[in-house]
C-alpha cells in the first residue's frame, strides 16, 4: 500500500505559503471556499491513489481526544 | 391522448374458480402484473410452469412512469422472447450534455462497446413496455402455454401456511378465495402484499418532490440526455430532459421540500416554467404531469416462506440511474429457474435462499447508486454543495472532473460476488466474468453469444474438450462448444479467455456464471453443479 507522505516535502515551504495566499487574496469568502473545494479535487486527482486518499481524509479530519 | 391507457387489455372475466366449493389450487400465484409480475408469468410459463397472475387493475401503467430500460433486462426480455418488439419501438441514445446554471459543461457520448446484440439503452414509455410483456403472455397462451391473468382481480387478504398460501380476491363479481403453492408478490412499492403480512421496509425517504412531465412536441431537440444543474429556469435545483417514442418528452424538474403540490401540479404553473426550459418559440402538449417524492428503500428479505417478493414491493430506488424495473426484471430472472427447480423436487426449498442472498445484494448496490446520484443532485448542506460546485466548475474546463459529476449512474447488471452459488475461480480469466457475473455478450459471426444460452444449464466450452451433456442428480446440463475462431473480432477471447487458450464455463439459466475452469474436469464440474443448486 502506497503510504501518504507525512514528513516534509515541499522544497520551499515559505513560497508554496505565500502561493496559497496569493491565490485567495483578492477574494471573498464564498469565493476562497470555492477555489478551496476545487483545489481538493485537482490535487485529489494528481494524487489519484485511493489508498492514499484515504490516509489523506484521516490525517486532516479533526483529532478525536486521546485519553 | 393515447389511447392505450384507457382500452383494458386483460378485462374481468368471471373465472370457475370463482363458483368453486373449494378453494382451487395453482402452482405459482403472481400478484401484480406490472413490469416484474409479467415477466415472472413470462419466465414461468415458458418453462412449463402453471401461473396465475392476479391484478387489480385491468389496463397498462397509468401516468409518468419508467423510461429508461438497460441492456441487461433487454437481454432476458430476449430469453423471454419480447425484446425485438421493445427495440424496434424504443429510442436509441448514447449522447447526453451537463449544463451547469446557464452554460453547457460539457457533453459526453457513452461510446457503447461493441459486439453486443442489444444496445447500451433505449428509451420507451413504461406502457409499452407493459403492453408488448402482455403481448408475449397472449401468444404463450395461444401456444397452450399454462399461462393467465385475471384483470380486476384484487388480494385483499392473505393467509400463509407452510406448504401453501391462500389468498382472498376481490372481484366485480364479489369475492373468492384461491390457494396456491408458491406466490410471487410483484404488486408494486405501496405492497399490499408486505402490508398484509406485516413485513419491514425501512430506508430513506428524499426530502424532495420533482414535478414529472411528459410532454408531446415536435421539437428538434436532438436525441440526447441533458440534465441541468441549478439553471435559471430552476434555481438551485435540477432539471432533464429525454426523449420517448412518438415524440414525447420526459422532463424532470426538481422542486424541493417546501411546496403545495396541488398548486404546482396545475397547467397554469406547470405550462410557465416549462417554456422558460425549452423557450417560447417550442409549442407542446401536456400529456402527463405528476409530482413524486422519492425513497430508498428495502425489505430485509425478500424471501419469506412460501411468499416471494420481486420489484418494487421489494425495494424502492429513486429513478437517478433508472433501476427500479431494470432490477426488478432482474429479480424475476434470478427467481424463476430456481423456482422451477425446486417446484421439480430436483433442488432443495434452500436454493430459493440464494434468491434472497444474491438479490438483496442487487437492491443495496442500486440503492447505493442511486443515493449517490441523489446526493450529488440534491447536496444536503452548505459543504457538499461548495464541493458539488466545485466538480461542476471543474468538469467544464478539465477532463479530470467529468467522471465525478453523477445525475445518476445507469443500470448495469450486478455481479453476485461471494454468492453461495459461486465456484472458486480456477481460471483467473478476464475479471468482468468471474463467477457470480452476468455473461457479457459477444458476436459470433452472424448471431450472438448470449441468443445461444437457452433457459437451462450450460456449459460453454471455448477451444476445449467436454461432454455433450451432463447431468447431476437430476440438472441436466448442455454443452455449447465454442472455439475463439467462431469470433473475428476477439471479444470472445478478450471477455471469456483473456490470456488463457482455452475455458470452461458452468453458466446459470439466468446467464450469470457459476464456475470456471481452463479445461473440463467431470468431478469439480458436477460439484459446481451441486453448488449452483444449492446442494452443497
Ligand atoms: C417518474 C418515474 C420514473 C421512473 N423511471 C424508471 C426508469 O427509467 N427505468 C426503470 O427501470 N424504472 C423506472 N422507474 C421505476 C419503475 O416504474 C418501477 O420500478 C416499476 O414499475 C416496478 O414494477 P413492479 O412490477 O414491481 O411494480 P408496479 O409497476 O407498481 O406494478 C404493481 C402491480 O400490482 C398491482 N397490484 C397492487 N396491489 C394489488 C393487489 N392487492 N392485488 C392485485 N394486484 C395488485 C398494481 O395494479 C400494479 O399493476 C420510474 C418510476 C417513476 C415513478
Amino acid at each position: 500500500m502506497a503510504e501518504l507522505i507525512l514528513t516534509p516535502n515541499l522544497d520551499a515551504p515559505d513560497d508554496f505559503y505565500a502561493d496559497l495566499l496569493a491565490t485567495h487574496e483578492t477574494l471573498d469568502k464564498v469565493e476562497s471556499d470555492a477555489l478551496n473545494a476545487r483545489l481538493i479535487l485537482v490535487l485529489a486527482n494528481h494524487i489519484g491513489d485511493r489508498d492514499v486518499l484515504t490516509q489523506a481524509l484521516a490525517a486532516a479530519a479533526p483529532k478525536e481526544d486521546t485519553q | 391522448m393515447n389511447k392505450i391507457f384507457e382500452t383494458p387489455i386483460y378485462a374481468y372475466k368471471h373465472s370457475p374458480d370463482q363458483d368453486a366449493s373449494t378453494p382451487v389450487r395453482h402452482k405459482v400465484i403472481v400478484v401484480g402484473a406490472g413490469p416484474v409480475g409479467l415477466a415472472a408469468a413470462i419466465d414461468l410459463a415458458q418453462q412449463g410452469v402453471e401461473v396465475l397472475v392476479l391484478d387489480d387493475n385491468d389496463k397498462v401503467s397509468f401516468g409518468s412512469r419508467a423510461i429508461c430500460f438497460a441492456k441487461r433486462p433487454l437481454d432476458i426480455l430476449d430469453r423471454l422472447g419480447c425484446g425485438q418488439p421493445m427495440v424496434d419501438k424504443g429510442v436509441l441514445w448514447n449522447q447526453g450534455k451537463v449544463f451547469f446554471d446557464d452554460r453547457e459543461v460539457y457533453g459526453f457520448d457513452l461510446l457503447p462497446e461493441k459486439g453486443h446484440r442489444r444496445p447500451a439503452f433505449i428509451n420507451l414509455q413504461q406502457y409499452y413496455f407493459e403492453e408488448y410483456l402482455v403481448n408475449r403472455v397472449r401468444e404463450l397462451e395461444a401456444e397452450g402455454a399454462p399461462i393467465e391473468i385475471r384483470g380486476r382481480n384484487k388480494v385483499s387478504a392473505v393467509g400463509t401456511h407452510p406448504e401453501h398460501v391462500v389468498l382472498e380476491v376481490d372481484t366485480p363479481d364479489g369475492s373468492y378465495n384461491i390457494e396456491a403453492d408458491w406466490v410471487i408478490a410483484c404488486d408494486g412499492a405501496n405492497s399490499p402484499m408486505r402490508r398484509m403480512m406485516g413485513l419491514d421496509f425501512v430506508g430513506r425517504v428524499f426530502e424532495d418532490n420533482f414535478l414529472i412531465a411528459d410532454v408531446i412536441m415536435d421539437a428538434d431537440f436532438p436525441t440526447e440526455r441533458w440534465f441541468w444543474f441549478d439553471p435559471p429556469f430552476n434555481r438551485g435545483q435540477s432539471a432533464l430532459l429525454h426523449k420517448q417514442p412518438d415524440n414525447v418528452w420526459r422532463i424532470d424538474l426538481q422542486l424541493g421540500w417546501d411546496i403545495d403540490k396541488e398548486r404546482e401540479k396545475r397547467p397554469e404553473n406547470v405550462i410557465p416554467r416549462l417554456k422558460e426550459m425549452l423557450g417560447d418559440e417550442v409549442e407542446f402538449e401536456l400529456e402527463w404531469v405528476s409530482i413524486y417524492t422519492f425513497q430508498c428503500r428495502r425489505m430485509e428479505q425478500f424471501r419469506h416462506g412460501r411468499v416471494v417478493f420481486a420489484g418494487d414491493s421489494a425495494h424502492q430506488v429513486s429513478p437517478f440511474g433508472a433501476r427500479g424495473a431494470n432490477s426488478g426484471i432482474q429479480d424475476t430472472d434470478n427467481l424463476c429457474w430456481k423456482l422451477k427447480l425446486v417446484m421439480d423436487g430436483k433442488a432443495p426449498e434452500a436454493l430459493l435462499d440464494s434468491y434472497d442472498t444474491e438479490r438483496v445484494h442487487g437492491a443495496d448496490e442500486n440503492i447505493l447508486n442511486s443515493t449517490r446520484s441523489t446526493d450529488f443532485i440534491t447536496p444536503k448542506s452548505e459543504v457538499s454543495r461548495l464541493i458539488r460546485d466545485a466538480v461542476l466548475d471543474l468538469a467544464e474546463h478539465y477532463e479530470f472532473a467529468r467522471p465525478l459529476v453523477n445525475s445518476g449512474r445507469l443500470s448495469v447488471p450486478c455481479t453476485y460476488d461471494g454468492s453461495p452459488l459461486n465456484s472458486a475461480d480456477a481460471l483467473g480469466g478476464p475479471a468482468r466474468t468471474r463467477p457470480g457475473s452476468a455473461c457479457p455478450d459477444a458476436p459470433l459471426g452472424d448471431a450472438f453469444l448470449l441468443s445461444k444460452l437457452g433457459d437451462g444449464f450450460t456449459l460453454m466450452t471455448i477451444d476445449a474438450d467436454a461432454p455433450d451433456e451432463i447431468e447431476e442428480d437430476g440438472i441436466v446440463v448442455k454443452r455449447l462448444a465454442l472455439s475463439v475462431k467462431d469470433d473475428p473480432t476477439y471479444e470472445l477471447k478478450r471477455r471469456y479467455l483473456g490470456d488463457n487458450d482455452s475455458a470452461v464455463y458452468l453458466i446459470r439459466p439466468d446467464q450469470h456464471v457459476a464456475a470456471r475452469r481452463p479445461g473440463f474436469d467431470d468431478n469439480q464440474f458436477r460439484h459446481a453443479i451441486r453448488r449452483a443448486t444449492g446442494k452443497e
